[in-house]
């Protein structure tokens, strides 16, 4: 019996523990939000969005050119990313224990853990150094090779968990291999993909050490690939080690906004996972 | 029951020495059936070093449904799957010997194992509907992948119905074409599956344990069906019912560790089977 009351005494005092590690795991996040949207929601204005920076003094002023900026890194970083990352999942997926599939699966993890300012880079000696000057698409080369290692593990993690004998049935039809990995498992594994690519995204969206010498950041407004860039990361970085009051208004409205973005594209991957069917694999 | 382990430990001389049995040269034939649709001749079915079917000559007649029964591990399934070469999809998995289907060699040198699937369809154990095409889809995905036969979109709707209603299902899901296949039951999910095999109009139905997975009523539904199928169709169905094969075969192939023990009709084999182990298994001594 009383072996029995010590046990409810110590399941329950672990079980509140729980409880308080999972409010603490959402408190940071919480903490964040709040933050930004006391300090940066008072100078987010339709101008933030449609102006460019102005200089300090005068008022008003917006980060256009960093909100466009990003998402054409975002765009140049899916674009590499994607595509070989994908095909790279898939055959891992599929050619399970080749010795390239095993190498490649082993030099993903290591790229993976790769500190991002190396990527960064590595980007500037294959890019900036031999073109001359920096470059979104520099930035964007940057980007996509961070994506590359997380999109490859996730879509091979996505792809094995389709099953063998969904496999075996569209072999059985008459499919043959290439149709069976494309129309059927890919096709069964894509709400995953999607996920897993919208997080690769959302996880490049707001780096900033492997833009610092690719992308570097414009004060002007520039869309060419071929010319520096401005990005988020990079104005709020400018913005927040700078003296004036006034532009440490606008990095945390920037903050805001960037974190905005991530928050919708993972929205976006919430809802392209609620399939048509409800995805339900077996 | 018995585990079959322990037969061979009470009467090993019968069993390990199965050379004294003596084996046709000629593919057995069941009794009363002419009309050959499969013949084997010494198929041995191997995965890597293990041989799951050891050199089976066997004719399987056209348009009746023929049982493979067994204990658990004695070859059924592969052999069932050396008729639509799924076999070799295994890594490490080989076939020698040879399986003819309707005179035409189907390891051949210049056949393609999708051109045999495509004439011989499959089902298996667990429903394997695909989760992202509706139930239409699902039913046409042979269809589809078949270049020669690229139908039109009514012909394709007017199959996918044929189909349906040979598998029994179209009553069923007439109005819910469009929904998703996997909102269907376990046994709709396994006679769907049926009618996708049964829409490229396959000469041969290969059923792995069909109602493995199924509910008592489920399975009695895939039963009269394929009791149905046999005067289109040539259906082989490995079972590990022995009432089910009593029930819906017209033959039946009696497996033991890879080797035909017996291929007789199926009258004759559940009720004067001729070898003894034939007689143990059935009655339930082993497996």
């Amino acid at each position: 019996m009383k072996n029995a009351r010590r046990r409810h005494v110590v399941s329950g005092a672990m079980i509140g523990l729980t409880y308080v590690c999972a409010v603490l795991a959402t408190l940071p996040l919480l903490l964040i939000l709040w933050h930004l949207i006391i300090k940066g929601a008072s100078s987010i204005s339709l101008a933030f969005f449609t102006h460019m920076p102005r200089p300090v003094g005068e008022p008003g002023g917006g980060m256009a050119n960093a909100i466009v900026g990003t998402l054409i890194l975002i765009g140049i970083a899916s674009a590499i990313g994607l595509p070989i990352g994908i095909g790279a999942g898939l055959h891992l997926a599929e050619k399970k224990t080749t010795p390239l599939a095993q190498t490649t699966r082993f030099l993903a993890d290591v790229l993976n853990g790769l500190p991002s300012i190396v990527m960064g880079i590595f980007a500037w000696q294959i890019l900036v150094r031999p073109i001359g000057h920096f470059s979104a698409l520099a930035g964007g080369v940057a980007l996509g090779a961070m994506m590359i290692p997380l999109v490859t593990r996730t879509t091979e993690e996505m792809l094995l968990v389709v099953p063998t004998s969904l496999r075996e049935a569209a072999l059985a039809l008459g499919y043959p291999k290439w149709r069976t990995s494309i129309s059927v498992v890919l096709r069964t594994a894509l709400a995953g993909i999607v996920t897993g690519a919208l997080v690769a995204v959302a996880r490049i969206a707001g780096e900033t050490a492997p833009l610092l010498f690719t992308a570097l950041g414009n004060q002007f407004w520039s869309t060419s690939i071929g010319q520096p860039i401005a990005a988020l990361p990079l104005q709020i970085f400018a913005y927040a080690t700078n003296a004036y009051e006034e532009l440490h208004r606008l990095a945390w409205a920037g903050a805001l906004v960037l974190i905005s973005i991530v928050l919708v594209i993972s929205l976006a991957a919430r809802l392209v996972t609620r399939s048509r069917f409800g995805a339900a694999v077996d | 029951m018995l585990q079959s382990t322990e037969v061979f430990r009470e009467k090993p001389p019968r069993l390990v020495t199965p050379a004294v049995q003596v084996r046709a040269r000629e593919p057995r034939v069941a009794p009363g059936e002419t009309k050959p649709c499969i013949v084997t001749n010494h198929l041995t079915a191997y995965f890597g070093y293990t041989t799951a079917v050891k050199d089976v000559s066997i004719s399987i007649a056209q348009n009746a449904v023929t049982a493979i029964i067994g204990p658990s591990g004695c070859g059924k399934s592969t052999l069932l799957r050396c008729f639509n070469r799924m076999h070799e999809t295994v890594p490490s998995a080989r076939v020698d010997g040879s399986v003819e289907i309707l005179g035409s060699s189907i390891y051949g040198e210049n056949t393609s194992p999708i051109a045999v699937r495509r004439h011989v369809g499959m089902v298996f154990q667990r429903p394997t509907p695909f989760p992202t095409m509706s139930i239409q889809a699902n039913v046409a995905a042979g269809l589809r992948v078949d270049r020669q036969s690229h139908a039109t979109r009514g012909a394709t709707s007017e199959i996918v119905e044929e189909a349906l209603q040979r598998a029994g299902l179209w009553a069923e899901v007439k109005d819910r074409l469009n929904e998703s296949a996997t909102a269907l039951s376990g046994g709709q999910q396994q006679r769907l599956c049926i009618a996708r095999a049964l829409a490229t109009r396959p000469r041969v139905l290969l059923l792995d344990e069909p109602t493995a997975s199924l509910d008592p009523l489920s399975s009695q539904k895939v039963e009269e069906l394929v009791y149905d199928l046999r005067t289109t169709v040539t259906v082989v169905i490995v079972t590990h019912n022995l009432q089910q094969a009593a029930r819906v075969s017209d033959s039946t192939a009696f497996l033991l560790m890879g080797e035909l023990i017996e291929f007789a009709s199926t009258s004759e084999m559940f009720t004067a089977p001729r070898d003894p182990r034939t007689e143990s298994y059935i009655t339930g001594r082993f497996g």
